[in-house]
């Protein structure tokens, strides 16, 4: 049985364990209809042209974990930014732990998607909410829509700011042979309020897990949001991330992207912008080696006139990686005064690794200032003579010079030991240790 | 008139190949529609040996399996190709008269289009191949050529007079199966151009054919085959020119460039096909396929201005296979209207040290879309190639669209690839700066569009860039607002 044939099946027995009265359940029901039309994308699929979902349709992936796991918080601590406070939503195998995590109802909600789409209290703000920004025809989130019980569920009111910023934790733990995580996440932050975002998806074991997350974020008037992904998985766990953000007037939404692991990465990130004077910037460091794939599809879609959108990715591809960036940028014809900046710059390290990039501008307002800009480039030999001639290894004068090549996407990271930690995971990933973080 | 003419088409219609042809008293035209029996009969009146007739239908019979492709980001009402008539001839036509022989009536036609075949063989140096409605009816300077060993002529004598290069080398750049429009052209071709130039000979003089579309309802199946032997040089120009029509015809043409070791090829296009007229009705539909193959330490460029069609649909695409070899893209595509375009290039880097450059400037209008879209591929044995793309587009009024879809795919390390996208609009302080040294707007906006275009128009030969130069400004008529 493949694997859509699975889920499909499996969609009654999910049934068996959700409130099928609840309004949610009608999303869930069309959801799943329009899966079971579309099924997997194939490679024919023009946004899906450079990445195969092939081999792991062929895996027997275990819908429901049978089991609940536990873990001790000293055996996982390393993947947490453990050396600040933080508000954490850990899940372990798709299910809740409420040992790891740190919730709070006060002031803000930081808490459960699975308490959000049930209890009555939270019933307005779903209506209002829930599958409002993700995709109703993609067929991976309507897939996730259609299994959408638990992730994470954040409200920040009008003018409120959480103490500390929120780590959402997937983790999973290899009980299962093969795992498939659907978690669905649902942010909201009304006007004039801040968040700061951390999220992380570990397996620890070598036991095959594929997650297929959506993230729907609400950013109101003037709100502020900065949204860390860190992609640092074994090599054994593949993820699809769709992420749908919608901003409204005045809104700052920042996406970073660090993708050094994993199997297969596909990484979903839209912006709607429908507001004025608001600004969407996504940056992303990719460092692959191995077989390493991971796929960038970025869509800003200025509704909107005086926007103004930044891209940035930087990546470096070693050894038999393959790496895909492809952006687009929509410019509606009221859009006036649209700024959008696309850059993507890569390094090819080894003669096995492939990059395909394809940065597209769809423009329908005459008064906007639109650049993209791509390249695909070797380190600077006379860069590299310069630091060698001055007794620096030729192994740590490479890295110095990536290290410098992806500097200034980290430079707008705002959690300064989230910074040191990506500087350290860069460094692991160069294989060299400078003695000092840039 | 109107009575007879509908009387004819209805007739047209049920009727069968073998009832005879359809001749009035300017051309000979076959029945509408598309079957394996038309494509023996246009074999036959060409006088086909049995091999061209056989690669005939075995493109047919590949074309009735392939769909028509959808993904170009274009929006047309889809042609009906049973409803077009695939051979349609001149009754003057005749490819052994001199130009002297030529009929006046049509000699007139060009002159009104601006096209002087005494001109341009007398001042300008250029040995023109006219084709109208699919046969040659002039060739001069043939002789000259023939002196260097220079093969230029209609394609279908050459099948004739030299079938061992036409069949070695037919196509092997652009295959039957490489897409829907190929293989219809590669089934129905009528005719078109055929060049040769030996070894080591520098071709003195720009080639150039001009085409016209002349029947209402045929379609033009123009068939083009250059090849640069080793160590040679061509320039060849194209130039195309159409009178107004309203319903919409079809252009599916194939031009294949070869050019071996130490070769050098130059083509030039100038595409003014009938755009169709302000409310977007009528208009060619220009789907084309061009493609050359580089050998070792060779050079393709292609140049294009292109400001007609309906729809056009074009990739003037290069393989640089042999180490070494570079291969140009310069291409000015400006909309009007209600027209559409989805142009660019591929450059597929296969062989060491190859180099390419692409430079695309996009100019929308009206209600114009228009898109570019490339691919620069870099196999995993091209060491050290070398690529620059740079796509400008220039958005003038509020209901026009301007797309890029640049693909680029790098397989080797070695690869140096840059690619520069912008798009603007022409500034209010230059239209300012202008009008207040006495330019009126409209002559401000075509000295702007000009500078835009301007490292464009630089690569076309001389005479060409003027003609261009003056096609921009009729083009973009009346786009001030």
């Amino acid at each position: 049985m493949d694997l859509k044939d699975k889920l499909v099946s499996s969609f009654m027995a999910f049934e068996n364990n959700v409130d099928v009265d609840h309004p949610v359940h009608d999303v869930r029901t069309e959801a799943m209809k329009n899966f079971e039309i579309k099924g997997f994308p194939s490679k024919k699929e023009e946004a899906w042209k450079y990445t195969s979902l092939n081999s792991l349709q062929k895996i027997d992936f275990s819908i429901f974990p049978k089991q609940d796991n536990a873990l001790d918080y000293k055996d996982v601590k390393k993947y947490f930014i453990h050396d600040i406070d933080t508000y954490k939503i850990v899940f372990i195998d798709g299910i809740f732990s409420s040992n790891l995590s740190e919730t709070t109802h006060d002031g803000v909600d930081i808490c459960l998607m699975s308490s959000a789409l049930t209890k009555p209290m939270y019933k307005q703000i779903i209506d209002v909410y829930f599958n409002k920004v993700a995709s109703k025809y993609e067929s991976l989130t309507t897939l996730n829509t259609a299994f959408s019980r638990e992730g994470a569920y954040i409200y920040i009111p009008k003018n409120k700011m959480p103490k500390k910023p929120v780590e959402i934790v997937h983790f999973a733990t290899g009980n299962e042979a093969s795992l498939m995580l659907q978690p669905r996440n649902l942010i909201i932050v009304e006007e004039n309020a801040e968040l700061q975002v951390i999220e992380r998806h570990q397996s620890l074991t070598s036991n095959e897990v594929l997650t297929n997350c959506v993230t729907e974020i609400f950013a109101a008037k003037s709100a502020n949001i900065d949204y860390y992904k860190v992609q640092n998985d074994v090599a054994t766990a593949s993820l699809i991330d769709n992420t749908y953000i919608n901003q409204k007037s005045k809104s700052f939404v920042n996406v970073h992207t660090f993708s050094f692991g994993g199997k297969l990465t596909r990484n979903n990130l839209n912006f709607y912008q429908n507001g004025e004077y608001m600004d969407s910037t996504m940056k992303g460091v990719t460092i692959l080696g191995e077989k390493q794939h991971v796929d960038h599809h970025t869509l800003v879609h200025h509704i909107e006139p005086n926007c103004e959108s930044h891209q940035d990715y930087k990546g470096i591809y070693g050894e038999n990686s393959t790496g895909v960036f492809n952006g687009k940028i929509i410019v509606d014809k009221i859009a006036q005064k649209t700024n959008a900046f696309q850059q993507n710059n890569n390094i090819l390290i080894s003669d096995k690794a492939t990059i395909n990039t394809k940065p597209q501008l769809e423009i329908f307002a005459d008064d906007v200032k639109c650049s993209h800009g791509c390249t695909i480039g070797q380190l600077d030999e006379d860069a590299m003579f310069y630091l060698q001639s001055r007794g620096i290894p030729e192994k740590e004068a490479r890295a110095l010079l990536m290290y410098a090549f992806a500097n200034n996407v980290l430079e707008s990271v705002r959690i300064p030991e989230l910074k040191a930690r990506i500087n350290k995971l860069i460094a692991k990933k160069l294989g060299v240790n400078l003695g000092f973080d840039l | 008139m109107a009575y007879t003419e509908e009387e004819l088409k209805k007739e047209l219609e049920t009727k069968e190949y073998e009832y005879g042809f359809y001749t009035d008293i300017e051309s000979d035209t076959f029945p509408k529609g598309l079957n394996e029996d038309i494509v023996r009969a246009i074999s036959k009146k060409k006088d086909e040996p049995e091999w061209m007739t056989e690669w005939r239908l075995d493109a047919f019979r590949i074309w009735e399996k392939m769909e028509e492709p959808e993904w170009a980001n274009v929006h047309y009402e889809k042609p009906d190709f049973q409803a077009i008539s695939y051979y349609s001839a001149p009754k003057a036509a005749d490819p052994n008269k001199s130009l002297e022989d030529v009929d006046p009536d049509l000699l007139e036609m060009y002159r009104k289009l601006g096209i002087s075949v005494d001109e341009q063989k007398k001042l300008q140096n250029v040995a023109v191949d006219i084709v109208v409605d699919s046969v040659s009816v002039a060739t001069t300077f043939k002789k000259t050529l023939a002196e260097k060993g220079i093969i230029f002529m209609p394609i279908s004598e050459a099948i004739q007079e030299h079938p061992e290069l036409v069949k070695k080398y037919m196509g092997t750049v652009v295959p039957k199966t490489d897409n829907f429009y190929a293989a219809l052209n590669s089934a129905v071709f009528t005719d078109g151009s055929f060049c040769y130039i030996p070894k080591g000979v520098k071709c003195p003089m720009e080639l150039s054919t001009y085409f016209r579309i002349n029947e209402g309802g045929t379609g033009q199946f123009e068939r083009t085959l250059v090849v640069a032997d080793e160590s040679s040089y061509v320039s060849y120009l194209e130039g195309c020119t159409a009178p107004s029509r309203d319903e919409n015809q079809l252009h599916a043409a194939v031009v294949e460039l070869i050019a071996l070791d130490d070769a050098e090829i130059k083509y030039s296009t100038v595409q003014n096909w009938f755009p169709g007229n302000a409310e977007g009705k009528g208009g060619v539909y220009n789907f084309v396929t061009k493609r050359g193959i580089c050998e070792k330490n060779s050079k393709i460029s292609w140049t294009q201005v292109e400001t007609g069609s309906a729809v056009t649909w074009k990739y003037p695409s290069c393989i640089l296979k042999g180490n070494n070899s570079v291969g140009e893209f310069y291409s000015i595509a400006v909309t009007n209207n209600f027209q559409q375009a989805d142009t660019g290039t591929k450059m597929i880097h296969l062989g060491k040290n190859t180099k390419s450059t692409i430079i695309s400037k996009g100019i929308s209008a009206g209600k114009s879309q228009n898109s570019y879209r490339g691919l620069v591929q870099i196999g995993s044995r091209a060491e050290n190639a070398r690529n620059f793309s740079q796509c400008d587009s220039l958005l003038m009024g509020n209901d026009c669209g301007a797309h890029t879809f640049p693909y680029i795919e790098a397989k080797n390390k070695s690869a140096q690839i840059e690619h520069e996208a912008t798009t603007s609009k022409i500034g209010e302080d230059q239209i300012f700066y202008c009008n207040q040294r006495g330019i009126d707007t409209e002559k401000a906006i075509a000295l702007i569009v000009n500078g835009f275009s301007k490292e464009v128009l630089n690569k076309l030969p001389m005479e060409f860039a003027v003609e261009a130069q003056k096609l921009l400004e009729i083009s973009l008529e009346g786009s001030v607002g």
